[in-house]
C-alpha cells in the first residue's frame, strides 16, 4: 500500500460568528458535512497498534468507526459506537477530547490529531436525520430489577447497559426532566436539550421506565427501593453547590452556579416571559472560578444581555481546569477574565443587592498537593470590581439527602459515597454508585465510564448473588 | 401528571385543591411541601402540604392568589392536571408533648398551621391558636382551628371579624401574662407577621418556630437560592427547614431575597394576563358568527 499523505490539520468545524452568536442561544458549532467528515475520517493513520481507544472512558472502538466514516458507511459507524457508548451526540458535544481519545492519537506527535469527537458527533447527528433512532434487539428478560438514581449521563448509561442485558430497570428522577446536569446544568448553545431528550428516547425505547418528580431520600429511601429491587445504582450527581463563606454572599443578585445555569437552561429563563422563571439580566456579571461551569455561566449572561461579564479566577489562565476549546468561546464572545484575583467580600447597595465584588491581587507561589502553583494572596492589594450579578461557580459536593437517609452507607471527604474503583460497589450490600455522586465535580465521559464499569459489576451480582 | 380532585374556594384569595400523588402521599408529613409546576412554561414553586390522604394517594394544597403562577393555578379546576407535583420535602414539624403551645397562622398561613395545631394537639399539648388576616372574607377553617385548639382567638386588620388589629396584639397579651406557661410558639404566615412575632417573643426567650417559604428552584439542595442565613450562617430553607428558629433568622436578607424578582413577577403577570384576553377575544370572535 502506498504510504498515506499526512494532512496536519483537523478539517475545520463551521460555527456561529461570536457577535452573531451572543445573542441567541442556538448551538455554536454547526457540525461536519458529511463530505467534512469523510475527509477527516481519512486522516486516521490506522495504526497497527492505535492508542486512542485506550484513551476513552468508555472504550469506543475508534479506528473502526473512523474506516467505517470515512468509506461513508454512518449507519455501520454510529451502531459500532453504540456498542459501548449509548449517548454519542452528547459526548461528541461535551467530553475534553483533547485530554483523552485525541490525546492518545499518534498524529499529536508532530501534527493535529484525528477530530474524533466531531466524527462521534457528526454520526450521531446523521443517525438522527434519518428519523426514529432503531431499537437494538433485546435479550429474553432475566426477572433481574434494578433501580437507578438519578438520569444524569452515569444512570443513563448504566440504565441502557443492563437493559440491552435483560434486566428490567427504573430511573428515578428528582426534577421533572431527565437528563440531569445535561439538562440543568450545559447551556443550550453548548448541548442543546432536543438532543439530551433524543438520548434519553433511545434509553427509555429499550425498555427502561422512567419515574419523574422522585427524590430518593424524601420520596422513598434506598432502603425502601432495595425491598423492591435487586439492585440498586446511585448516580445523583454533585448537587450541592459550594459558596465561598465571605461576607455578603448572601444578599440578592449573588448566585450559585447550579442556581444560574438551572433557572437559565431547565426553566428556560432566557425566553421569559414566555416561560415564567425569571433571572436577574445584570448590567455586570461576575463570575467567578475558572472551570467549564464558570465558563457556561459567564457566557450565559452574555446572551441574557449583560454588558460585561468578568470571570474572576484566582490563578492564571495556565492552570484552568475548564477545557480550551470552552476557555477560547468565552474569549471570543467577549468574556473579560481577570486572573489572580481572589473574592474577600460582596458589598451591597444598602438595600440588600449587589453592588460589588471586593478581591485581593494574588502572586503565583510554589505547587500545590493538585500540581498547580497555589495563589497566594498580596496583603493590601485590595480592589473593587463593580457589579449587579455575582455567580458562584467553584465547585459543588454530592447532595446529602442520600447519605442522610441512609445511615450504613460510607462516604468520604467532601461527601462523596466510597465505591471499589473496579466494580463501583458502596459499602451496603447490593447499592453501587458512579458518577459524580462518587468521585464529586467531575466530566461527563467519566461518569459514563464508571456507569459502565457498575452496569458490568451489578450484571455479575445479579447472576450470581455474591457481593 | 397529577390530576386536581377536589377544589375549594377558601377565601377571596385562597384556594384549595386535594391533588392526586401517589409518592407525595405515602410519606407526606405536617410541615412538609412540595414542588409544584403548573404546565410546560411554569416556574417551580414551592407549596406547603396542608393535608394528606394515604389511602386515597391525595395530598390537600392550599395557595394564595399573588402572582402569575397561583392566580393561573386558581383557574384550574376539576379534572385539570398540575404537570409536577415533587415530594415530601423538608423536615416534617417534630411534634411532642411541650405543653402550653401557641399556633398563630396569617392569611394563607392559616392552611398550614392547621395539621400542626392538629398534631400538637393529638400530642397532648394545650394549643392556643390566634389566626388573623386582612379582613373576614378572607379568614378561613375557624370551625377546623376550633376543633385542635383549647382557645382560638381571632383578628381581623379592619375589625370585620375577631379582633381588631393584628395577630401581634393578642400575642403579647398572652406573653405578658403566661409568658412562663408558653412551651413554644409556631407562627406561618407572610414573612413580615413572622419577623414581628419572633421579634415580640424574644426578650420572652419563648422558643419560636416559623416556616420560611423562600425562593426555590430545586427543592432538593441543588440551587441554594433559598439560602436563609441564621446567627451561625447560611442553610437551605429546602433540606435544613422549612422550619426555623424566629429568633436565629437575619429577617432583613430575608424581606430582600423574597422582593428580588418582584418587577419580573409583575412582568409575568402582565404578560399572561395579556395572553388571557387576546384568547378570550380570540374566542368571543369565533363565536360571534355561530
Amino acid at each position: 500500500m502506498a504510504k498515506k499523505q499526512i494532512i496536519p490539520h483537523k478539517t475545520p468545524m463551521p460555527e456561529q460568528p461570536p457577535e452573531q452568536r451572543i445573542h441567541n442561544y442556538n448551538e455554536v458549532p454547526y457540525g461536519y458535512t458529511a463530505k467534512q467528515a469523510m475527509a477527516e475520517a481519512r486522516r486516521c493513520l490506522e495504526c497497527a497498534k492505535p492508542k486512542c481507544i485506550a484513551g476513552c472512558p468508555v472504550g469506543i472502538n475508534i479506528p473502526g468507526f473512523l474506516k467505517l466514516v470515512a468509506e461513508g458507511d454512518f449507519r455501520g459507524a454510529v451502531n459500532l459506537i453504540k456498542e459501548t457508548n449509548a449517548l454519542p451526540a452528547i459526548t461528541g458535544r461535551v467530553c475534553p477530547q483533547e485530554s483523552q481519545c485525541e490525546e492518545a492519537c499518534i498524529l499529536c506527535k508532530k501534527f493535529e490529531p484525528v477530530a474524533i469527537g466531531r466524527l462521534e458527533r457528526f454520526v450521531a447527528d446523521w443517525e438522527a436525520e434519518q428519523g426514529p433512532l432503531p431499537v437494538p434487539a433485546l435479550p429474553p428478560p432475566t426477572g433481574k430489577k434494578v433501580a437507578v438514581v438519578g438520569s444524569g449521563p452515569a444512570g443513563l448509561t448504566v440504565a441502557a447497559d443492563l437493559a440491552r442485558l435483560g434486566h428490567h430497570v427504573t430511573i428515578f428522577e428528582a426534577l421533572h426532566e431527565a437528563g440531569g446536569v445535561l439538562v440543568y446544568g450545559i447551556p443550550e448553545f453548548r448541548l442543546p436539550k432536543a438532543i439530551v431528550r433524543r438520548e434519553v428516547d433511545y434509553v427509555c425505547s429499550l425498555g427502561v421506565k422512567l419515574v419523574k418528580d422522585f427524590v430518593v431520600g424524601a420520596s422513598a429511601t434506598v432502603d425502601e427501593l432495595l425491598a423492591e429491587f435487586d439492585a440498586v445504582f446511585l448516580g445523583s450527581g454533585a448537587g450541592l453547590p459550594w459558596f465561598l463563606n465571605i461576607p455578603g454572599e448572601n444578599l440578592s443578585g449573588v448566585y450559585s452556579a447550579n442556581e444560574y445555569l438551572t433557572r437559565a437552561n431547565l426553566m428556560k429563563a432566557y425566553r421569559f416571559p414566555e416561560y415564567d422563571t425569571p433571572i436577574a439580566r445584570g448590567r455586570r456579571v461576575i463570575t467567578i472560578g475558572g472551570g467549564n461551569v464558570a465558563m457556561d455561566a459567564s457566557r450565559t449572561a452574555l446572551r441574557l444581555g449583560a454588558g460585561e461579564s468578568v470571570l474572576v479566577y484566582r490563578r492564571s489562565r495556565q492552570e484552568m481546569p475548564a477545557r480550551i476549546e470552552e476557555i477560547h468561546h468565552a474569549e471570543e464572545e467577549g468574556v473579560q477574565f481577570k486572573l489572580l484575583a481572589s473574592p474577600v467580600a460582596i458589598h451591597g447597595n444598602g438595600q440588600g443587592q449587589v453592588e460589588a465584588l471586593e478581591c485581593l491581587q494574588n502572586e503565583l507561589g510554589e505547587p500545590d498537593a493538585s500540581g498547580r502553583r497555589r495563589p497566594v494572596p498580596v496583603q493590601g492589594s485590595n480592589f473593587y470590581l463593580p457589579a449587579d450579578v455575582v455567580i458562584i461557580a467553584i465547585g459543588q459536593s454530592p447532595s446529602p439527602l442520600i447519605p442522610k437517609s441512609t445511615p450504613d452507607l460510607e462516604t468520604g471527604k467532601g461527601g462523596v459515597v466510597t465505591v471499589a474503583a473496579e466494580t463501583m460497589k458502596t459499602s451496603k450490600k447490593g447499592v453501587f454508585a458512579g458518577g459524580d455522586v462518587a468521585t464529586g465535580g467531575a466530566t461527563v465521559i467519566l461518569a459514563m465510564g464508571q456507569g459502565k464499569i457498575a452496569a458490568r459489576a451489578i450484571n455479575q451480582y445479579l447472576k450470581t448473588g455474591e457481593w | 401528571m397529577y390530576q386536581i380532585l377536589e377544589k375549594e374556594v377558601l377565601s377571596e384569595t385562597v384556594k384549595l385543591m386535594v391533588v392526586k400523588a401517589p409518592q407525595v402521599a405515602c410519606k407526606a408529613q405536617a410541615g412538609q411541601f412540595v414542588m409544584v409546576r403548573i404546565d410546560e412554561f411554569g416556574e417551580r414553586i414551592p407549596l406547603t402540604i396542608a393535608d394528606y390522604d394515604q389511602e386515597a394517594e391525595t395530598i390537600t394544597l392550599i395557595f394564595q392568589e399573588v402572582g402569575k403562577t397561583t392566580i393561573q393555578m386558581g383557574t384550574l379546576e376539576v379534572g385539570d392536571e398540575l404537570i409536577t407535583v415533587m415530594g415530601p420535602l423538608g423536615h416534617p414539624t417534630p411534634i411532642e408533648n411541650y405543653g402550653t403551645v401557641v399556633c398563630i397562622g396569617g392569611g394563607v398561613g392559616i392552611a398550614p398551621i392547621f395539621p400542626i395545631a392538629r398534631a400538637l394537639k393529638e400530642a397532648g399539648n394545650y394549643v392556643i391558636s390566634i389566626i388573623g388576616a386582612r379582613t373576614a372574607n378572607l379568614l378561613f377553617w375557624i370551625d377546623r382551628m376550633e376543633s385542635v385548639s383549647d382557645e382560638l382567638i381571632l383578628c381581623t386588620d379592619d375589625c370585620s371579624r375577631g379582633r381588631g388589629g393584628l395577630v401581634i396584639e393578642p400575642l403579647k397579651e398572652l406573653l405578658a401574662t403566661r409568658a412562663n406557661n408558653l412551651a413554644r410558639i409556631w407562627a406561618i404566615g407572610p414573612a413580615v407577621m413572622m419577623k414581628f412575632v419572633s421579634l415580640t417573643t424574644k426578650p420572652y426567650q419563648v422558643p419560636t418556630i416559623v416556616s420560611l417559604n423562600t425562593v426555590m428552584v430545586d427543592g432538593t439542595g441543588m440551587c441554594g437560592g433559598c439560602r436563609v442565613v441564621l446567627d451561625d450562617g447560611a442553610q437551605f430553607a429546602c433540606v435544613d427547614g422549612p422550619e426555623f428558629d424566629g429568633h436565629k433568622v437575619d429577617w432583613d436578607i430575608l424581606l430582600s431575597r423574597l422582593q428580588f424578582y418582584k418587577e419580573q413577577e409583575r412582568e409575568a403577570l402582565a404578560h399572561w394576563l395579556e395572553l388571557q384576553a387576546q384568547q378570550e377575544q380570540a374566542c368571543a370572535l369565533v363565536e360571534v358568527p355561530a
